[in-house]
């Protein structure tokens, strides 16, 4: 009623469009000022990824020769390899990935398809979700009381292989469920109807289709264990090897190991070789990552 | 009047129960599932292993150390050869030190990221940066590390002169960085949760796009982004390798960030590199100083948890 007190005659204007225009000038302002804002703190942390390979790159491409990957460690930068390394983490994964495939997938079918809503299955599955937060390092202290001393594996490719799979387990896990839940149930029903039984639909109807998945998760958190070095410092495998290990148990060296040893020596020089390992590391990585994205967008079925 | 069809009927029916009766079957419909809880029982296993070792070998630590100059003690010198100390408050300092730097970095820079994503990028800019950060989320500690110690520590010395080549400064940085896309992308989840009827709602009152998400979608998803804060900042006391090669390895009770510092991780690897020998003070202290870490991130775990189930908007 004040308004059109103040304005008499004019037609009845409830919103005076001067001060709304004035206030939405400054509002509109704020938005595209902070659009700008959260715009350039994403930039920042893509830009620090370029950073980090432009600096690895342009450092370690030098050192990058046939000779880097046929030499073993050695005290002297211009002569050290990383062929033990390279073939130790090759070993480490035909350790862990068995391993913790057979025991993410095998977990995962439990839960998704046998587990019944208790108390029992409520603590499997609140435990898992808490593992999974448990830092690297201390999953070291457990492989190096259980598998290095107790079962006196030693450091050990088993010893080794065995602790980095139960770290990458709960990763595994989640990815096999996530997959086993997205096939869908009338395809089981369908099974069921046609007389199977509930292991025969599961493994001829369920994991064919959830495997693609399965895989895809796997590999990514395979790629985890490639690259962890908290856990082998910590069960103590040696950094200069000289020879390459014939059998799951003989002690081995790793890339990140390798890594992180010529990370820590002073002279300038070893910095160079640093950055060549970490190449050949992030390209394993790389690789591992181009195989996962492949096999998701190859045999990922649509429902 | 025999009819072709009951007599077929009659055979599937037949087949059925002969294949019911298959006793091989019958055994592995039951058996299997037993296996398989076996084999769900490895995860927690697991945890009553990690628990068991860090107690039980924590107590044999206790026995050779008292627990409570462990606990209140301001002054860590395991190596010490007159009068070894072991007080894990240098230790504790360390670790906030890197958390808080990293916290500060990363909550400001993840959680712009994350409303950029959600509420402004269009599908193509999402589509591009989305795997980048993913990529950035998967770089080996370690080479965050080396980073840090290489590049970083450098860049800031020419801005801080008195800075050491360790210091508490860079590797909270670089951890910081390395839990941007956790953040980013946990918060990103969150706010992509809260319905579009809400969003469009606003907007047709004439709310701009950022008092959208000021108002209307932050509050919506806070649960789930103070839940990925907590989550962050619990790897964030965990990270090992970052601060390994660039904190340093000197324990320091004291609010100083431009000097070398050790984290109860960095502790740890110390103590692995060397040559402890076994039934040490040294060797059991890194089981106790395991358990304190143990203890803070599943702290910070059981407190996300929390927030999650309690502040949980449903809609």
């Amino acid at each position: 009623m004040r308004i059109t007190e103040q304005q008499p005659g004019v037609n009845k204007r409830f919103i005076d469009p001067a001060s709304v225009s004035k206030r939405m000038d400054g509002r509109k302002i704020t938005n595209s000022v902070f659009k700008t804002l959260f715009f350039m703190a994403t930039l920042v942390a893509l830009l620090v990824l370029g950073i980090l390979f432009y600096r690895i790159l342009s450092q370690g491409i030098g050192f990058l020769s046939a000779d880097f990957f046929q030499n073993f460690a050695s005290r002297f930068p211009e002569k050290a390899g990383i062929k033990a390394a390279l073939v130790g983490s090759l070993w480490l994964m035909a350790v862990v990935a068995p391993v913790s495939m057979f025991h993410g997938i095998g977990t995962a079918i439990y839960l998704e398809e046998y587990a019944k809503k208790n108390r029992v299955n409520d603590f499997i599955r609140m435990n898992i979700s808490n593992l999974a937060g448990v830092p690297s390092v201390v999953f070291g202290l457990l492989g190096l009381t259980i598998f290095v001393r107790a079962l006196a594996l030693g450091n050990s490719i088993l010893a080794a292989g065995f602790t980095m799979s139960l770290l990458i387990l709960p990763v595994i896990i989640v990815a096999a469920q996530e997959a086993i839940r997205a096939v869908p149930q009338h395809v089981r029903e369908a099974s069921y109807g046609m007389g199977a039984t509930k292991w025969q639909t599961i493994v001829r109807v369920v994991l064919p289709s959830a495997i693609p998945g399965i895989l895809t998760g796997s590999i990514l958190a395979l790629s985890r264990a490639v690259g962890e070095t908290a856990p082998l410092i910590v069960i103590g495998v040696p950094v200069i090897i000289q020879f390459l290990p014939s059998g799951v148990m003989d002690t081995f060296t790793a890339l990140p190991m390798q890594i992180y040893d010529w990370a820590k020596r002073p002279q300038a020089d070893f910095q160079k070789v640093a950055s060549a390992g970490i190449i050949v590391l992030m390209a394993f990585l790389l690789l591992m990552n181009s195989i996962a994205v492949l096999i998701r967008n190859k045999f990922q079925k649509r429902y | 009047m025999v009819n072709p069809t009951t007599r077929e009927r009659a055979s599937v029916q037949e087949l059925i129960a002969k294949a019911g009766n298959n006793k091989r079957k019958k055994i592995i419909e039951k058996i299997i599932p037993v296996i398989l809880f076996l084999i769900a029982g490895v995860s927690v296993l697991t945890t009553v292993g990690i628990v068991a070792t860090l107690i039980f070998e924590t107590v044999t630590f206790f026995r050779q150390v008292p627990i409570l100059s462990f606990i209140f003690g301001t002054e860590w010198l395991p190596f010490s050869n007159k009068e070894p100390k072991f007080g894990i408050l240098p230790l504790i300092v360390g670790t906030l030190k890197i958390t808080l730097i990293a916290v500060v970095v990363a909550v400001p820079i993840g959680l712009a990221a994350a409303i950029y994503l959600s509420e402004y990028a269009t599908d193509n800019a999402r589509r591009i940066i989305k795997p980048v950060l993913e990529v950035l989320a998967g770089v080996p500690t370690i080479v965050y590390g080396f980073f840090a110690l290489t590049f970083v520590t450098p860049v800031l010395q020419t801005i801080i002169p008195d800075l050491k080549i360790f210091n508490a400064l860079s590797p909270g940085i670089v951890v910081g960085f390395m839990i941007i896309p956790m953040i980013a992308s946990l918060s990103e989840d969150a706010m992509s949760a809260v319905p579009n009827a809400m969003r469009e709602g606003a907007l047709a009152m004439g709310a701009t796009k950022f008092e959208v998400a000021m108002k209307v979608v932050l509050p919506a998803a806070l649960s789930g982004i103070l839940a990925s804060v907590v989550l962050a900042t619990s790897r964030a006391i965990g990270e090992t390798m970052i601060v390994s090669l660039a904190g340093g390895s000197t324990p320091r009770f004291d609010a100083d960030f431009t000097g070398s510092i050790q984290t109860m991780t960095a502790y740890i690897v110390q103590v692995s590199t060397g040559d402890a020998g076994y039934g040490t003070p040294i060797y059991y202290s890194i089981y106790a100083v395991g358990f304190t870490l143990f203890l803070f991130t599943l702290l910070m775990n059981f407190l996300a948890s929390r927030i999650t189930k309690r502040f949980r908007e449903a809609y």
